[in-house]
């Protein structure tokens, strides 16, 4: 259960004010998307989050203890790109999250820790739907393959909490709705919150429990440096997403109108 | 259609590839003949059946004196001063690139000074090697090892720096050390670059080798070359040069070759 809590946040680059005295509290389990147009630091938050940057004020509290000075295996990560290890097969990149603490020294396991770690690494494999894959080295998989990949790869270290960079950006709109169902169910079967950086707004409401949208609130060009991002909207996902009880027929926002999909709030469809 | 879009096919594309070698040879036989035809004494451009009979010569007749075969008396030498140097500069580059690459701390130790050491010429401190090292195999290795060195780290520190940030940072979110980074991450990824950079450098290995053994040694390729310059022994030096040639080329493919076997995903993921 990982509560976070970003207190009194600014980052600058030099005179460049980017983000704002952000105050964000985040429960444990939450799936929180954060979205804004380009440059309104979204992305620089993210990376504040994973310790990649450091915050210029304010703290990011993560169970009430401060956030660790540099990446570490609480905090698991799915960027754009470059998520997986190119010189690893499949199997070799899922594995490498087991063999990276079990063996300090030589980073690789062998006997029987190995046989049990591969055991399950080619279960989430399968679970993330790359099975026949194994053997693939990432360069002959797809890009929808590559993320399926780089999550199965996030998840096998159990992170208290995933950050995800516009993961699914790069994917055509088919490809995405997968992964998407693909990543609800993860999010619902593992003990972890996300937090995802997205410009997709459908894709925020889609997957999120809550959504974030930053903005420059003063962005005429002589105010640009002086002010940073700050909250412009905080939404409560409707009807509320629960981690751990996957919707029955969870019909999506701007998909076609299911009339047995009881968790829709308009009662008029109903009766259609 | 245009001339960007019309591509030979594989006999086609064999014979562009082989004319140019033609050219040369039919250039050098019709030369040949002229000038021998003025003189037969001359020795500038020997005939390919005085080379021909060089080469027997050299190759295939002990040598009176030692009863070695001389070419390959003279190619064991110098491949054994080659290799070992090599060998000792790989190991060097592939130590310290990794580290300048991977560690801020080592990286503003010596990257500057590997940058200006690799401005050093070479050739330059060759008398020093020889007056401090002697005229025995620890100068000419030495030599070599002092010229290619450098750029094999300086190469091999950029492509460290050239991975992917966002690799590293998922390492560590997968908890791994800097040992496990450099172990499991970055060395597996630099080894087939090493390998690049090797086959980029074994020209200038070859240049610093024979000019070493041009200037002192009692065997080898270079030492070859230029003792017979004394007599104008253009039909062993065009051989020698000509053998030089095909040992880098067979030496450049097969660490290709490795490298293709040794690294498969190597080709994809570039």
């Amino acid at each position: 259960m990982t509560a976070i809590q970003v207190e009194h946040l600014w980052k600058e680059y030099g005179d460049q004010i980017v983000l704002e005295n952000i105050f964000l509290d985040f429960a444990p389990r939450s799936f929180v998307a954060l979205v804004g147009p380009s440059g309104c630091g979204k992305t620089t938050f993210l990376r504040i989050l994973l310790s990649e940057e450091k915050a210029t004020r304010g703290r990011v509290l993560i169970d009430g203890k401060p956030l660790a000075g540099e990446p570490g295996a609480d905090r698991g990560v799915v960027f754009q790109r470059y998520s997986v290890f190119p010189h690893l097969t499949v199997l070799g990149n899922v594995l490498l999250a087991a063999e990276i603490p079990g063996a300090p020294f030589t980073g690789r396991l062998f006997g029987a820790a190995r046989r049990r770690a591969q055991e399950e690494a080619r279960a989430l494999i399968a679970e993330v739907g790359l099975t026949g894959a194994e053997d693939k080295y990432p360069a002959a998989l797809s890009g929808g393959m590559q993320q399926r990949l780089a999550l199965a790869q996030a998840i096998m270290r159990k992170p208290k909490i995933l950050l995800l960079d516009e993961p699914f950006g790069a994917l055509d709109p088919g490809i995405r709705g997968d992964i998407h169902a693909l990543m609800l169910k993860l999010w619902h079967s593992c003990e972890m919150s996300v937090v995802m950086v997205t410009h997709d707004l459908k894709e925020a409401f889609t997957l999120a429990t809550r959504v974030i949208a930053f903005e420059r609130k003063r962005n005429r060009s002589e105010e640009r440096e002086r002010f940073g991002a700050t909250i412009a909207h905080d939404i409560e996902v409707w009807p509320k997403r629960i981690a751990g009880q996957p919707r029955i027929n969870p019909s999506d926002r701007d998909g076609p109108i299911s009339p047995e999909d009881t968790g829709r709030d308009d009662p008029a469809l109903l009766s259609v | 259609m245009r001339l960007i879009n019309r591509r030979p096919d594989r006999t086609a594309g064999l014979l562009l590839a082989i004319l140019p070698f033609a050219l040369v040879l039919l250039a050098y036989v019709l030369g040949s003949a002229e000038r021998l035809a003025e003189n037969p004494a001359d020795k500038l451009l020997p005939s390919l059946a005085t080379i021909g009979d060089a080469i027997v010569r050299v190759a295939f007749t002990a040598d009176p004196r030692t009863g070695d075969y001389i070419l390959w008396a003279d190619t064991l030498a110098s491949l054994e001063r080659l290799a070992s140097a090599l060998a000792l500069s790989t190991l060097i580059a592939l130590v310290a690139g990794l580290l300048i690459g991977l560690l801020p701390g080592v990286r503003a130790l010596l990257a500057s000074f590997v940058g200006m050491v690799s401005m050093v010429p070479p050739l330059a401190l060759l008398p020093i090697l020889f007056i401090v090292l002697g005229l025995g195999e620890t100068s000419k290795i030495a030599l070599i090892v002092i010229g290619v060195t450098p750029f094999l780290i300086r190469d091999l520190a950029m492509r460290v720096q050239e991975l992917p940030r966002e690799q590293i940072i998922k390492a560590e979110t997968l908890g791994a050390t800097t040992w496990q980074i450099a172990l499991r991450i970055v060395l597996p990824q630099i080894l087939p670059r090493l390998i690049d950079g090797v086959r980029l450098s074994l020209g200038p290995a070859f240049l610093f080798l024979i000019a070493a053994e041009a200037i002192a040694a009692d065997s080898g390729l270079g030492y070859r070359i230029f003792l017979v310059r004394r007599y104008l022994a253009m039909d062993v030096i065009l051989p020698y040069v000509a053998w030089i040639t095909l040992l880098s080329v067979i030496m450049d493919f097969a660490l290709a070759k490795l490298r293709d076997v040794a690294f498969p995903w190597f080709g994809g993921a570039k």
